[in-house]
């Protein structure tokens, strides 16, 4: 068979491609494929990538957990119900499947969490607005209660009451948006 | 506007515009990812989910008008030519998964280039805002604006506890990867950057090559990012960055001093024997192209080559990468054809410095 890019030299790698279905088949000579392939590929595409640390990382941390548990726990396979994905599939991948995943595992990614983030789990920065919204009061809510605790402490009892108003106006805009 | 306009306006305007501390750092830029409730990550989504996020994000978003940024230009990947995809890359425009691997991927574009969204790459969202030199802040405040204007209209997963929910558990809580592109030539000559690099990544901060993850720092530029995106604010992630960024700057600006002073003559040696190779080879790998452009770019900075302008070695350093250079010619070039046209390429731009400088016809 002749190389089909160039139509001169034999071709000696033969390339099968599935794309949506559709089969492709390519018939390249050693240069022509060389020379398709650094066309075609992106800068830093070939590297290790950190999914495939990761994937290390979790089955690691599977196999850690699963000699601690009961053959009973071993046997039920843990499975987002919304996509589907299983924790297993999970640490093939390193990716979650939709954000339902992060409920259904929690347990099990709590710890990968705290080693991937420096020891955290729990988020302290942005709140979207709008979904966020309840959430959005009710830490503002408990700054001001702190507030109130040190005027009452310090026996500013005007500033105290200021901040004691705002907080029930708080909880009335809250109690609003439960009953919507 | 069209994709003609990315393609053909080269330059983007963080390579452009001189931005601060423009001597080290090429740019800053902040992304952050989003994802909606309810519907798959594009790593498992179906046909079906794939084009219905393609069909939110054209109803609300493309053709917009944007405040201070202007329209937004909606472009599906999968109706581009792998050269488009290439240039847009290569522009850091989009990513290599996206232009590669996504069935789905689309993006919007800010007309300057400052703001691009990728759609259905590893997450449904990343919107990232990218500036010329030392700007972390402009580029949150505006990263931050484009995340509340989508909000207005999409349900976000985002969960009380671990903040924003992404598709990788590296980037769950703020979901914002901040970065900073710097060039640091004393510091690797001097060999100070190998003791550097392992501290940087002990303070939670990763060290990268200029296409992120996994890449080779090209003629001296390395990409400094937070590691970190659970349990700190956005806006301390970015406070932690910067003081890193500002020690680097001083510590490469001191060894630049250094240099200069104990060994001056090598140092115009080395910059003008680049300066050199660049005016005068007929052939020239991107490799020996990025260390040859390092060079005469730290000559400029240094005040030792007078008649270049700092800003076309930031252009030659997008437009001798093989998209580029492909997207120039019109067609796929082999691997030698390429060296010569970039050598080709790299000579004209200088001579035309030149003759700026020399008050000459720069037609």
């Amino acid at each position: 068979m002749i190389c089909q890019e160039c139509g001169q030299r034999p071709a000696t790698m033969h390339f099968t491609k599935i794309i949506n279905g559709d089969k492709t088949e390519s018939h390249l000579c050693d240069q022509c494929s060389q020379e398709k392939g650094e066309m075609f590929m992106f800068p830093g595409n070939s590297a290790f990538s950190i999914n495939d640390l990761l994937s290390g990382l979790l089955n690691n941390n599977q196999q850690m957990s699963q000699s601690k548990e009961s053959a009973v726990q071993n046997n039920k396979v843990l499975q987002c119900d919304r996509c589907k994905l299983t924790y297993e599939q999970f640490t093939k991948i390193g990716r979650f499947g939709c954000s339902n995943c992060y409920k259904t595992f929690q347990p099990n990614i709590l710890p990968i969490l705290k080693r991937l983030h420096a020891g955290n789990t729990s988020h302290t920065g942005k709140i979207p607005k709008r979904i966020g919204g309840g959430l959005h009061i009710r830490k503002e809510i408990e700054e001001l209660k702190t507030q109130l605790q040190s005027f009452i402490a310090t026996e500013e009892f005007e500033k105290a009451a200021e901040v004691r108003d705002r907080i029930r106006n708080l909880e009335k805009v809250l109690n609003e948006q439960g009953d919507r | 506007m069209s994709l003609e306009h990315f393609l053909n306006h080269t330059v983007n305007s963080w390579m452009n515009e001189e931005g601060p501390y423009s001597d080290i750092v090429l740019s800053s830029r902040i992304r952050l990812a989003r994802n909606l409730n309810n519907i798959q990550f594009p790593t498992v989504a179906t046909n079906e989910e794939g084009q219905q996020i393609i069909g939110l994000m054209m109803e609300h978003f493309a053709e917009k008008e944007v405040e201070k940024v202007g329209k937004l230009e909606f472009l599906n990947i999968s109706e581009l030519k792998s050269l488009e995809k290439w240039v847009l890359v290569e522009k850091h425009l989009i990513s290599p998964q996206l232009a590669e691997e996504s069935n789905y991927g689309a993006c919007l574009l800010s007309p300057n280039e400052e703001v691009s969204i990728m759609i259905n790459e590893e997450d449904h969202i990343r919107i990232q805002c990218l500036f010329p030199g030392l700007q972390l802040n402009e580029a949150l405040e505006l990263a931050q604006q484009f995340d509340d204007w989508m909000e207005e209209k999409l349900d976000f997963a985002f969960d009380e506890k671990l903040g924003f929910l992404t598709s990788c558990p590296t980037n769950v809580g703020t979901g914002m990867r901040a970065s900073v592109m710097m060039h640091l030539p004393a510091l690797v000559i001097t060999q100070q950057i190998n003791r550097m690099l392992p501290a940087i990544n002990q303070l939670g901060l990763v060290v990268r090559g200029t296409y992120g993850e996994g890449s080779e720092a090209q003629g001296n530029i390395f990409q400094i990012s937070n590691q970190i995106t659970l349990g700190k604010s956005e806006e301390d992630i970015v406070d932690d960055l910067l003081s890193v960024v500002h020690q680097l700057i001083t510590q490469e600006r001191t060894a630049r001093e250094a240099l200069l002073k104990t060994s001056h003559i090598q140092l115009e040696d080395r910059v003008f024997r680049s300066y050199g190779i660049l005016a005068n080879s007929r052939i020239i790998e991107s490799k020996e192209a990025a260390i040859c452009l390092s060079d005469v770019r730290l000559g400029i900075d240094l005040g030792l080559i007078k008649n270049v302008s700092r800003t076309i070695l930031n252009e030659l350093m997008i437009l001798t990468q093989p998209g580029f250079l492909q997207q120039y010619a019109g067609g796929p070039l082999r691997p030698n054809e390429r060296d010569i046209r970039r050598a080709t390429f790299i000579r004209e731009r200088l001579k035309l410095e030149e003759l700026k400088d020399n008050g000459g016809d720069v037609k």
